[in-house]
């Protein structure tokens, strides 16, 4: 069953015949949740389906945030670029995700190319905005102190800009990435791949199980990811939360 | 261009903006000798931050030159210059992700101080600024108070041991208590150290306080006069100037003597009200008001009658 569903559902006729297969009780008659099926089907479904997920998320944030971070060094550099970068980032946006891939599929075809640079486009607005917040956050009197005590402007962005935006680059990675996790479900639509797609052939087959596993590993992976940004962050910014003591 | 303080002289120093008739400081010819405090004052807009940042080029010269220590600062490379001054603002712009510790240090490590020797001045340097460097060398700067973030803003300006200081209106921030320590841990650090600081404020009496000379300019960046603080209170070279020191002027001048440095009249058994003679003539012209006497028994440390001050003493004390 590796035919992208896409295809799956363009080619298919006429009514779903539900067909649950071989399995216990629970499973043929379709109740909301059979712990017997999660079992025998974790390491053939939904295992290598979240290890996909992940892959797919990470590439994605990973060139989103290379791509906007170079964007947004540029745009603190030339201020002018802001409306070029800003403009397309946000209209990226605002195309819905299954309306990109339709646009990207005759280019890049049923590949995962074009899941990732539609998931990429998602993640521009957000991180490229963020990331320029930030190297703007920093007070002018730190960068007056800076230039006058002999920081050239490469060192000032080094050592001062880019340190101050950590904290707004991270809130930015925070809503990049879980927003890309629950978005990447719908990357079935184009490829077999990651937890959309055990969740698209139960919706097909209307099999409660899987769409609620796979749904709660979706929500489960999104919630794991967050905490683990908040904890780097943290470990990242022990300034942000110094507080004089008194 | 570190240890020793040099001479700033700054000869025809204009700033002129583009798109603007006037020039922001006009022609300003003025020797700040080593090892001295000069007070940059005059109203806003007279041009005192510009004079001062053109000294690291943080604004560039437009005509004329300044020097340090002979060497124009035009014939530096810039960042070099910038490191070797040591740079004070209102605003301190403390680093606010870097330690107090790596703050003090960002100079040295600029200069590829080695760690040991770094680690040894931001300690020597928080001690000089009083702030004991056990307990303040991994504090954040959100977690001082104003004053603190300015004595740490100090010791960073001094981490590299520059023979030039710039301070703009370094104290203008802090309420009055905190000012007035920070000013005397000022003089007392000047004291050991002997920079070459040039000192923008809008305020009279600390430039009075701290200045051993003190430029006075005026609207549209023109110097009106140059002086030490004594002979600028005693001869203000126009109006401007004098009401610029304020109608007070005689009092501040008198503030700046002390009883000691007076011929005392004998004592001939004479009673009366009774003053220490380290205190300043104006506060002994004070005494006198409140008392309604006409003279004063001056007395040592330890409160033996030394002579006699009378009320005419001290108002020809200047003439």
């Amino acid at each position: 069953m590796t035919v992208p569903l896409g295809e799956q559902l363009v080619a298919q006729g006429g009514p779903v015949i539900p067909d649950f297969g071989e399995g216990s009780d629970c499973v043929v008659d379709n109740r909301l949740f059979c712990p017997d099926w999660v079992r025998d089907n974790w390491s053939s479904v939904l295992q290598p389906a979240l290890v996909e997920h992940i892959e797919l998320t990470l590439i994605a944030v990973a060139v989103g945030f290379v791509l906007s971070l170079a964007a947004a060094l540029l745009t603190h550099r030339y201020r002018h670029l802001e409306r070029t970068f800003g403009s397309f980032s946000a209209v990226v946006y605002t195309v819905p995700s299954l309306a990109l891939f339709q646009l990207l599929v005759p280019v890049t075809g049923l590949t995962v190319t074009t899941v990732e640079v539609a998931l990429v486009g998602y993640t521009l607005l957000i991180l490229y905005r963020n990331i320029l917040e930030g190297l703007r956050s920093v007070p002018p009197d730190v960068l007056e102190a800076a230039r006058g005590m002999g920081l050239t402007r490469r060192q000032t962005l080094w050592r001062i800009e880019l340190p101050l935006a950590v904290p707004a680059t991270m809130a930015g990675l925070r809503i990049a990435v879980v927003s890309t996790i629950a978005l990447a479900t719908v990357a079935a639509l184009v490829v077999p791949k990651g937890l959309g797609y055990p969740i698209f052939l139960a919706l097909r087959e209307a099999f409660n199980t899987e769409i609620l596993v796979a749904g709660a590993l979706a929500v489960a992976l999104a919630l794991v990811a967050d905490a683990l940004l908040v904890v780097a962050e943290r470990a990242l910014t022990p300034w942000a939360r110094a507080r004089r003591v008194t | 261009m570190s240890g020793v303080a040099a001479e700033i002289a700054f000869d025809r120093a204009t700033k002129r903006y583009p798109g603007r008739a006037e020039p922001a400081v006009r022609e300003l010819t003025l020797t700040v000798p080593a090892g001295e405090i000069c007070c940059l004052v005059g109203p806003s807009g007279a041009g005192k931050t510009t004079a001062m940042k053109m000294v690291n080029r943080l604004i560039d010269i437009t005509e004329g030159d300044i020097t340090i220590g002979g060497t124009s600062v035009r014939s530096l490379d810039v960042t070099g210059l910038r490191r070797g001054i040591g740079y004070v603002i209102q605003q301190v712009g403390l680093f606010p992700h870097m330690s107090v510790a790596d703050n003090v240090a960002t100079v040295p490590r600029l200069l590829g101080w080695p760690k040991a020797r770094i680690a040894a001045r931001v300690d020597e340097l928080l001690d000089l600024v009083e702030l004991p460097a056990a307990d303040y060398r991994a504090r954040f700067p959100a977690q001082l108070s104003g004053g603190e973030r300015q004595r740490v803003g100090l010791a960073r300006a001094l981490a590299a041991d520059p023979p030039v200081m710039l301070m703009d209106e370094p104290f203008g921030a802090l309420d009055p208590i905190t000012r007035a320590r920070l000013q005397h841990e000022l003089l007392r650090i000047q004291h050991e150290l002997h920079k070459t600081i040039v000192f923008v404020t809008h305020d009279i009496d600390e430039a009075i306080l701290l200045g051993d000379r003190i430029a006075i300019l005026r609207e549209g960046g023109v110097l009106a006069q140059y002086d030490t603080p004594a002979a600028l209170l005693a001869h203000p070279a126009d109006e401007f100037v004098a009401r610029f020191l304020g109608a007070d002027r005689g009092l501040k001048l008198l503030a700046l003597r002390r009883l000691d440095e007076l011929a005392l009249g004998p004592l001939d058994g004479a009673v009366g009200p009774t003053a220490v003679s380290t205190t300043t003539l104006k506060d002994a012209l004070s005494q006198m008001i409140t008392a309604g006497a006409r003279s004063l028994v001056v007395t040592d440390g330890a409160g033996e009658p030394q002579g006699v001050v009378t009320l005419e003493a001290l108002t020809d004390s200047e003439a």
